[in-house]
């Protein structure tokens, strides 16, 4: 399987032409975020409110990473699960959002949202946490801080293993791909 | 009687949490690389060799396997001829694992209110304690610590005794099934039957931390674990759920004695970062 560069922040003609089922290679900027911070974007928006960074094009990734031990920019870094984010993502996503990375499903209003304005959901592998920590060349908190695990950062990465989940015409791979692989139950 | 220092039970408990937090156990990392080499899905393949890495990362560098340091789950067995000095039991062990999630540069994931006032205790205490007194002058501690991805699809269910065997099969595939991509697979399913609710759902817990190279000594559950294990693999949801052969490396099984009107099934799931560390004061 051959690697599709994807550089951060995301261009959206790029996006369009991005399959569920893709491997990409992600390098440039992505902000983290997870349940608390979302919670606290949302109100931005909904107040009227500056986001702490700005929107457009960009890539949340949901991780709440480990303290970075000496010697590492940050500590294991890998994907929460993306449902808990489902009822923040569409209000980000008509905010100029691009693209969330995570792990499992979303429900049917974050794929309409996602198709709304052609972003992509890309995945990362759960619990390959200390592999992915590797990618990450720089981490540094820019909004949150009281939130200790779950502060909101600045990531550069660079060649950052991920996997195309949902595209932008709502293609999905935990729908398709298990389809293959499923074998019927002949016991009953 | 034998004195057990309170300074013991801490240094011990410190030193099983780094030690989960780092090194997989040798049965999960063989598994892992056995279902490697058999796995259908060629993307599949991929995901389980990035594992084995990542396993072979936090060994060497001494850092966490999975960032979700997962809130630490302290099964303590002590023998009745032991007396503890020099400290307060509950909080000698929450001092250790305040230092060693410290000093180990791992996740605090706690807040100290669930619904009101989720704050986090930044030290990743309270640890969830369950405390056995048996026969003996020593005490066995079993550190686990528990990401949240596969205890939030965890599952408990009170059937009764006409649901049998099939309804336990059922509930079980039917949980695993829902939960698809979110546990992060493959994963381990620990099962408890019968007790009370709470006594199911502790067994669960206990199971997701027993060695995957053995079975229920009873063949009848040992037969059913192995059943439970084929019907889920036959799913086909596969590493990370997306897609393929290997979703779950071990089932396992444990019961216990229940009421005549009920029975109880327990699920609790554990992801393949499972953690979880063993020793004897």
């Amino acid at each position: 399987m051959e690697n599709i560069r994807v550089n951060l922040p995301l261009d959206k003609e790029q996006l369009k032409t991005l399959r569920a089922g893709d491997t990409v290679l992600l390098s440039g900027v992505m902000y983290t975020s997870r349940d608390a911070a979302h919670k606290r974007l949302v109100a931005c928006l909904e107040e009227g409110r500056p986001l702490p960074f700005d929107i457009k094009n960009q890539l949340i990734y949901y991780v709440g990473p480990c303290p970075a031990s000496p010697g590492h920019a940050v500590g294991s870094a890998g994907p929460t699960t993306s449902y808990r984010m489902d009822a923040y993502t569409p209000q980000l996503l008509r905010a100029g959002l691009l693209g969330m990375m995570g792990k499992g499903k979303r429900n049917d209003k974050v794929v309409e949202a996602m198709k709304e304005v052609g972003a992509v959901y890309f995945g990362a592998v759960g619990g390959a946490a200390a592999l992915i920590s590797q990618r990450i060349l720089s981490a540094e908190v820019i909004a949150y801080e009281d939130l200790g695990a779950e502060a909101l950062h600045r990531f550069v990465v660079k060649d950052f293993p991920a996997l195309v989940l949902i595209d932008s015409e709502g293609n999905n791979v935990y729908v398709e791909g298990p389809k293959k692989y499923a074998e019927p139950d002949t016991e009953e | 009687m034998r004195v057990i220092q309170a300074e013991t039970i801490k240094k011990t408990i410190y030193d099983l949490i780094l030690k989960a937090s780092y090194d997989i156990g040798q049965d999960v990392y063989n598994c892992v690389k056995n279902c490697a080499e058999c796995e259908k899905s060629p993307s599949g393949k991929v995901v389980l060799n990035q594992l084995l890495e990542n396993y072979d990362i936090a060994a060497r560098e001494r850092v966490a396997i999975c960032q979700d340091t997962g809130m630490c789950v302290i099964f303590i067995d002590v023998g009745q001829d032991v007396h503890i000095e020099g400290g307060d039991f509950t909080e000698t062990i929450n001092d250790a694992v305040r230092a060693a999630y410290s000093d180990g540069y791992l996740r605090k994931s706690v807040v100290r209110d669930p619904l009101y006032d989720r704050v986090n205790t930044k030290d990743n205490t309270p640890a969830i304690i369950h405390t056995r007194i048996v026969p003996g002058d020593k005490i066995d501690i079993l550190v686990t610590p528990k990401g949240f991805g596969s205890e939030n699809m965890s599952a408990i269910k009170m059937l009764v005794p006409a649901d049998g065997e099939a309804g336990v099969v059922k509930f079980v595939v039917d949980t695993v099934k829902n939960a698809g991509p979110n546990p992060c697979p493959p994963i381990i399913v620990g099962v408890g039957i019968g007790g009370t609710m709470e006594m199911a759902t502790i067994m669960a817990k206990r199971m997701t931390a027993r060695s995957i190279d053995t079975v229920n000594p009873n063949p009848k559950y040992a037969a059913l674990e192995e059943k439970l294990l084929e019907k889920i693999n036959k799913l086909g949801i596969g590493a990370a759920g997306i897609g393929g052969s290997t979703t779950c490396l071990k089932v396992n099984i444990e019961t216990y004695p229940t009421h005549i009107a009920g029975m109880p099934c327990a699920i609790n799931i554990v992801c393949h970062a499972a953690r979880h560390a063993h020793a004897v004061i």
